[in-house]
């Protein structure tokens, strides 16, 4: 079964691009996240996963029946917590999926665990 | 049945379907006379809807896997009878996998309870949403959307591979059952008797189940012996304080059973909190008379659940042991800190603890106003009653 392991934390975007821009000038990057990824990489769990930038930059489309659409600036719903990144894993249950989540390195985050749906027919197109 | 199905099917509303389908087939089939092996034809048949029904939703959301595992199990459908109606152990561990999925920690606490009780215990909606005071349709609500969430998050009916953390959700689960019925939080009925015996029914399966657990084996031996002293908590629907009771009337058998299900715990040697609070129970109900409670020994108890524990609600225990066992006054020291760390604000038996360490320590003033606060808080109409009769 998939899972998106979904990463939310309280960082502020001055806190979350210092952070960003310290961790790509880390010349021999170990540790942490790394190690991290490498494991579910290594256990052939590992589906996708993507760091997103802070929720400072998004921008918002607002789709309603035959209206034309709307541009806003800012996430859609302005929380404490920023969704900052994912994993999409795919293990057997939702007890892997916990573990995984439990064994993320990062403090004072929220891992939201959301199974994937399957035998949608858009899944189909990617056969 | 129903537990056999939805491990093998992954979802308990699938499963209940196909249980009552089997069975409404059953009253027409079996007219001319009950088929040899009964509950074999009744798994056959449930398992034969549950094929047609996936088959039938097969277009908007099934997993191939699963599709693929029930069609190549539909072929040789005598040799699936065997696997799923006739081997106990396998029963026994479909059990335990449907206890495990309905107190999974993904669920809300209550959610758990209303779901252990209706698919373990096999009470019915009414039943329960009586029991906790809620209206029929709300608790209905939540049980379609626990089985939903239990499908599509894809928690499984299984023995968890790492069970130790999952097995204390299980145990709270029953805890919390049978406290519910023990020391009834809300309602009129001081306490309900059925709660407490379904607890102790699931902490017998619990224990069954899993004989090698010496907590199980604790929280088990904890519930018996309480509830043996059910019959003598209450005269006249009022409360009656330990001190009080009628030790004639405790249950001896439950004791008894309650006595050697927790030594046969402690040999274990895995202390844990149910085994500390059945090893207080064992020696209030070893004591033939109130006077010869073994209070000293009871305190020490106290002190180690409380290293374990670190919870204020057994602080306010200690208290009341301490104060028995060294005199009002230090068990009033180790109230103090209680108290003032407002960690139980608004927790009645914390003032009721208060009033009668006051009382003794010969300050009726200030007991009388710790008594007043402990009726003022108690959610319990029988219990408050009787606080406001006894020190009004």
């Amino acid at each position: 079964m998939k899972y998106a392991l979904l990463i939310y934390t309280p960082t502020t975007a001055e806190d979350y691009a210092a952070a960003a821009k310290a961790a790509v000038h880390e010349a021999d990057a170990r540790g942490g996240w790394v190690d991290y990824t490498r494991a579910a990489k290594e256990a052939g769990v590992l589906v996708g996963v993507e760091q997103l930038t802070h929720t400072d930059t998004a921008t918002s489309v607002r789709l309603r029946g035959g209206e034309e659409r709307l541009i806003t600036d800012g996430p859609f719903m302005e929380t404490k917590e920023h969704l900052l990144g994912f994993y999409l894993i795919d293990v057997p249950d939702l007890d892997a999926a916990i573990d995984w989540a439990a064994r993320m390195p990062v403090d004072g985050a929220t891992i939201e665990i959301r199974a994937a749906m399957s035998g949608m027919p858009w899944q189909r197109v990617l056969d | 049945m129903v537990a056999t199905l939805a491990r093998r099917l992954g979802d308990l509303q699938a499963a209940e379907d196909a249980a009552a389908e089997a069975f409404a087939a059953a009253a027409t089939a079996w007219r001319d006379g009950v088929p040899p092996n009964p509950g074999g034809w009744l798994m056959l048949t449930a398992w034969r809807k549950a094929v047609d029904a996936h088959r039938r939703t097969a277009a908007v959301a099934v997993d191939p896997q699963l599709l693929g595992e029930i069609a190549l199990r539909a072929q040789p459908e005598e040799a699936a009878v065997d696997e799923l109606a006739t081997q106990p152990r396998q029963l026994g561990d479909d059990r335990l996998g449907l206890i495990f999925a309905c107190c999974h920690p993904a669920l809300a606490l209550e959610v758990r309870v209303a779901m252990t009780l209706r698919y373990v215990a096999g009470l019915t909606t009414k039943q329960i949403a009586a029991a906790f005071l809620i209206p029929e349709p709300t608790l209905a609500q939540r049980l379609v959307r626990a089985k939903r969430k239990i499908r599509d998050a894809g928690i499984r009916f299984e023995i968890p591979t790492r069970p130790a953390q999952r097995l204390r959700s299980v145990r709270t689960v029953v805890y919390l059952v049978f406290n519910e019925g023990f020391a009834a939080s809300g309602g009129d009925a001081l306490i309900r008797k059925e709660l407490c015996e379904e607890a102790i029914w699931l902490g017998r399966l619990l224990r069954r189940l899993l004989p090698a657990d010496a907590e199980t084996a604790g929280l088990l031996a904890l519930m018996l012996l309480h509830h043996a002293r059910a019959a003598a908590r209450q005269a006249g629907g009022r409360p009656v304080p330990l001190e009080e009771q009628d030790r004639s009337r405790w249950d001896r058998a439950l004791i008894a059973e309650g006595t050697r299900v927790l030594d046969e715990a402690l040999v274990r040697r895995d202390p844990g909190s149910y085994q500390l609070q059945a090893a207080i129970a064992a020696l209030h109900a070893q004591a033939p008379r109130f006077d010869d409670t073994d209070w000293p020994q009871i305190a020490l108890l106290y002190g180690s659940l409380a290293r374990l524990e670190h919870s204020p609600v057994v602080e306010v225990n200690r208290a009341v042991a301490v104060g028995m066992a060294d005199g009002p006054l230090a068990g009033l020291a180790v109230l103090e800190p209680v108290l003032a760390s407002g960690a139980l604000e608004g927790y009645s038996p914390l003032y009721a603890a208060h009033a009668a360490l006051l009382e003794k320590a010969g300050y009726p003033e200030r007991a009388r106003g710790a008594w007043a606060r402990a009726a003022e808080t108690s959610a319990n109409s029988a219990v408050r009653d009787e606080l406001l009769r006894r020190h009004d």
